[in-house]
């Protein structure tokens, strides 16, 4: 294998063959999938590709239509809803259940076990039980009527106007857990030192958290946004199960657009376009991100 | 007897037992402090609001549909029936087929087993050659990887069809296998390179001066070192591919779908009268594998996710 | 003197683990008391209950013949200082100084006063508008200080404060420290396992093991005379030579015995009668031990050299003799070969002398 000869240097490209060929798989994914698969989607977004993807060019025509569509609308203010709300609600209700957790309480392990295991199961899953919770004839608004409130109204499944906020009790269920334990370990991760010198300086344990926890958690706070962020712009599975995009088109979401224009309407060149455009919005979240996290400091 | 305390002790010391009156030892709390309310009260709140859906699946699941007409759905049921969960997983109809979520499970299970094997193992090779084989490029190719992590399937989606289809693989089990493997590979990749790059690195310098190659580095020290990451990327994977719902639709035929599209579709058909009952024992049985993966797993599971999803 | 802290049988334990055991302790106004271990022994953990960070199981503390054991930290009218240092991160050195002071509603004129105050006794005037991570080492910890100045407090705390910093600016804060001491003259308990940090800083320095303190004295009498074997072989470096044998009769004169030579121990100052055939540790610092030209007593030892470790100002040489190796400190300039023969006698006056069963001082 090894030529000794004294004939300089062998050529770098055949130094550790083994270990090139092993992340052939690597390369090809990286290439091939994830940078020429982007590239091939957004080449042919701007076609008129219907059943089979062709190279006609039409300029923006896709986006246009896009944007002139009452269903990508609804889309894109249900991902903006959904995913204000629930960054706000996950990152709130995860902070506080980690602080709560940090308190050197008993049966933490019960507690944790009990907050994350939604997170174990699919979206799908999710989605059909809180269906089922969310049903008006026999879950909570028939519970809350028959307690004596006979006027409660809460059918999110059924209301277009509040369907989304359907959608987010359940994605809230199941994720919020996951948050949790990110912030715990954040918090876990700060040095004791600095507690018992708040506590010798006489600050009080909530101005604690607020002037001096959180700041130091920012970084935590960072990762854990853009990790929800790019899921909820993903967000499918969940609206499938749990109301198949209705009542009507409102619950529907750019993910499940794509789908339907891909696979079902057989109108490529607009799930082209909606997928890019998906591809931006997350971008738009990473990029600064990345820039702050990795672009200041050189990486070795 | 080991100290020697000055003898100046303050007035105030009652000379004779050594002992003075006033506060001593633990300070005294009441169990019931109003801190403790507040604790434990938000905790429970939060804890039954997570348990609440499993509560409700597992009591819907147990009632015949004329109870459930009649009650509500937290109610426990009055007549336990376990007919529910037969007919969901040996009955229940989508479309045409009326063989349960049976089927759809066994096509999760032989869908899981090779997926879970190809993608952990094309992984941990390539975490390996990146943590100790680095060569000039190999960098841009797993940044290149991670940002792509990010990317919406949607996007990847249709080249990949594309592709598979070139290969004569679409609608295959051999195609999804390698849909599996594609999208597990950046958080599989990640987590191996992080690990091999923690062990020492003293290690693998001494295999190679001991004439080690790649591959029996690879087998004979490495793999051993790092069954406890293997475990980690097991779990990770198991739930993943089990969860999954866009691949199975996507890139598989009705005959083959896995189970959570199985589910969706029992679930959501628009035919016939709607068995609440069913539905939820199909929806129990649906969750149950991942559900046992992360109740016997516990804080590997923690260690799973927070290692997926926090950058190493 | 009156008493600035005062520990009664003070014990804390955590499940079936005693960390501290029944322990007494008092301080008084205006001293220098280091606390002096090996990590385990319980010294942070004693500091911690006098800050009222950690709850004692048992016992009572008292601040100014106030008793405390109840009282939140900061009503203890303590400051305490980090190994870590433990400044808040997002705020400049002024904000960190001045926090625990808003948020008990000092009010702000006179919080000035007291920044200003420590800014200029710690030198860190101009670093007051940065933040703590663009400060150094040094310069953090004189922040941390000054976060315990500004509290205008009796008793100072210090919790291992110089552990993370580099040899040089160690010694450099430490007579910073003892120059604060000298001009402050609070009280200041100060944790360390660093024993030169305990020999230079203290006034009386207490060394623990095991949750006991096992010998409470100034740092001289402590190095000089032990009380047990322990605290001997734990101060100084290198460590004191310690000889197994027994006491014998020479005439009617006491001597130690071991391997076939003596030492006679008129010299020694015994607290026991020095019994024949009693088992005992005799310890001798290398420094005690004479060679050659210093040679001032009639008994005389031979012994070989084995190694020679020159350490500039002065000259360590491992020496063997009768089954025992013995270090000996010499002046630098003597050079010795391995092999050489050298003739040696003892300053029994400073030796020690240990019952070999309680490890306690003769």
């Amino acid at each position: 294998m090894r030529s000794d000869a004294p004939a300089g240097r062998p050529n770098q490209l055949f130094r550790n063959l083994n270990s090139k060929i092993a992340l052939i798989p690597m390369m090809l994914v990286a290439l091939v999938v994830f940078l020429g698969g982007t590239v091939w989607t957004v080449v042919y977004s701007f076609t008129n590709s219907k059943l089979l993807p062709r190279l006609k060019f039409v300029g923006l025509e896709q986006y246009e239509r896009l944007w002139d569509a009452p269903r990508w609308i609804i889309s894109i203010q249900n991902l903006a809803i959904y995913g204000i709300l629930s960054l706000i609600f996950s990152l709130v209700i995860g902070f506080v259940l980690a602080a709560l957790m940090d308190q050197k309480i008993r049966f933490e392990n019960t507690f944790r076990t009990i907050f994350l295991y939604p997170f174990a199961l699919s979206f799908i899953v999710t989605g059909l039980v809180w269906q089922w919770v969310l049903n008006p004839e026999y879950g909570v608004q028939f519970i809350v009527r028959s307690l004596g409130f006979t006027s409660f109204q809460f059918d999110p499944l059924y209301n277009a106007d509040i369907v989304i906020y359907g959608i987010l009790i359940a994605g809230l269920w199941q994720g919020t857990g996951l948050v949790m334990c990110l912030m715990l370990a954040g918090l876990r991760g700060i040095d004791e030192d600095i507690w018992k010198a708040a506590r010798v300086d006489g600050i009080p344990m909530w101005r604690t958290y607020i002037f001096i926890i959180i700041p130091m958690m920012r970084p935590v706070f960072i990762t854990t946004l853009v990790l929800i962020a790019s899921s909820i712009v993903k967000v499918y599975d969940l609206v499938v199960a749990q109301t198949s995009g209705g009542p009507g088109i409102a619950s529907e979401v750019p993910a499940k657009y794509v789908y339907d224009y891909m696979f079902q309407a057989q109108n490529l060149g607009q799930g082209f376009a909606a997928s890019t455009m998906m591809l931006i919005t997350v971008a738009i979240i990473v990029i600064p991100w990345a820039y702050l996290e990795f672009g200041g400091k050189k990486r070795g | 007897m080991a100290n020697v305390s000055s003898l100046n002790a303050a007035a105030s010391f009652d000379s004779v037992s050594g002992q003075v009156a006033g506060p001593r030892g633990k300070k005294p709390r009441k169990a019931l402090s109003r801190r403790n309310i507040i604790l434990y009260g938000t905790l429970i709140v939060a804890a039954l609001y997570y348990l609440l859906p499993l509560y409700v699946m597992v009591v819907t699941s147990l009632k015949g549909m004329p109870e459930i007409r009649l009650g509500n759905i937290f109610s426990p049921p009055v007549e336990i029936t376990f007919e529910p969960w037969v007919k969901a997983w040996a009955t229940a109809c989508t479309g045409l087929n009326c063989d349960g979520l049976s089927r759809g499970f066994w096509n999760s299970v032989r869908i899981l087993l090779p997926s879970v094997v190809v993608s952990i193992a094309v992984a941990s090779v390539s975490g390996y050659a990146l943590a100790n084989w680095r060569f000039k490029g190999a960098d841009v190719f797993f940044s290149i990887l991670i940002v792509g992590a990010f990317i919406p399937y949607q996007v990847m989606i249709y080249p990949i069809v594309i592709v598979l289809r070139e290969l004569g693989v679409y609608g295959t089990l051999t195609g999804l296998v390698i849909v599996h493997t594609i999208f597990g590979m950046p958080i599989l990749t990640l987590l191996f390179r992080n690990y091999f790059t923690s062990l020492p690195e003293e290690l693998f310098k001494a295999a190679r001066i001991d004439g080690a190659g790649f591959w029996q580095i690879y087998f004979r020290i490495m793999l051993p070192m790092a069954l406890p990451i293997f475990v980690v990327a097991m779990i990770l994977q198991v739930t993943g591919i089990w969860n999954d719902f866009l691949f199975g639709v996507v890139f598989t035929r009705p005959d083959t779908y896995p189970m959570t599209v199985q589910l969706n579709n029992i679930v959501n058909s628009v035919q016939g009268v709607k068995e609440y009952n069913v539905n939820m024992a199909a929806t129990l049985l649906t969750g149950a594998v991942p559900l046992i993966v992360y109740f016997v797993s516990g804080r590997l599971f923690v260690r799973g996710i927070a290692a997926g999803a926090v950058k190493g | 003197m009156a008493t600035s802290v005062s520990i009664r049988e003070l014990s804390l334990s955590f499940g079936a683990v005693t960390v501290l055991k029944d322990l007494n302790l008092d301080i008084r106004d205006g001293e220098f008391l280091v606390l002096l271990g090996s990590s385990g022994c319980g010294k942070s953990t004693l500091l911690n209950c006098i800050a009222g960070l950690l709850e004692p199981t048992d016992g009572q503390i008292f601040i100014k013949d106030r008793n405390v054991t109840w009282e939140e930290p900061k009503d203890r009218g303590i400051g305490m200082v980090f190994q870590s240092y433990a400044l808040y991160p997002q705020m400049t050195v002024e904000k960190n100084l001045s926090f625990g002071l808003q948020v008990a509603k000092v009010p702000q004129a006179e919080i000035d006063k007291r920044v200003a105050r420590a800014a200029e006794i710690l030198q860190i005037g101009p670093l007051l508008k940065r933040k703590p991570a663009e400060l150094s080492g040094g310069q953090r910890q004189r922040v941390a200080i000054g976060r315990a100045l500004v509290r205008d407090v009796d008793v100072f705390l210090f919790d291992e404060p110089l552990s993370n910093l580099d040899a040089k600016l160690r010694s450099e804060l430490r007579v910073e420290i003892k120059r604060l001491h000298q001009n402050l003259k609070n009280t200041m308990i100060y944790v360390t396992h660093d024993q030169i940090e305990a020999l230079t800083l203290a006034d009386r320095i207490a060394i623990m093991k095991s949750g006991v303190i096992q010998q409470l004295d100034d740092p001289i009498v402590i190095y000089n005379r032990p009380r047990n074997l322990f605290v001997a072989g734990f101060i100084g470096s290198p460590s004191m030579n310690f000889l197994r044998g027994e006491i014998a009769l020479a005439g009617d004169r006491p001597v130690f015995t071991t391997h076939g030579v003596t030492f006679g121990l008129d010299a020694y100052d015994a607290a026991e009668p020095l019994t024949p055939g009693r088992k005992v540790v005799l310890g001798l610092r290398p420094e005690h031990i004479m060679i050659d030209s210093d040679v001032n007593s009639p008994e005389l030892h031979e012994a070989t050299v084995d190694i020679e470790e020159p350490m500039g100002a002065d000259n360590l040489l491992w020496l063997k003799h009768a089954g025992h190796t013995m270090s000996v400190r010499i002046g630098g300039a003597r050079r010795y070969a391995p092999g050489a023969r050298v003739r040696m006698s003892f300053d029994m006056g400073l030796a020690s002398l240990f019952d070999a069963e309680t490890e306690d001082r003769i």
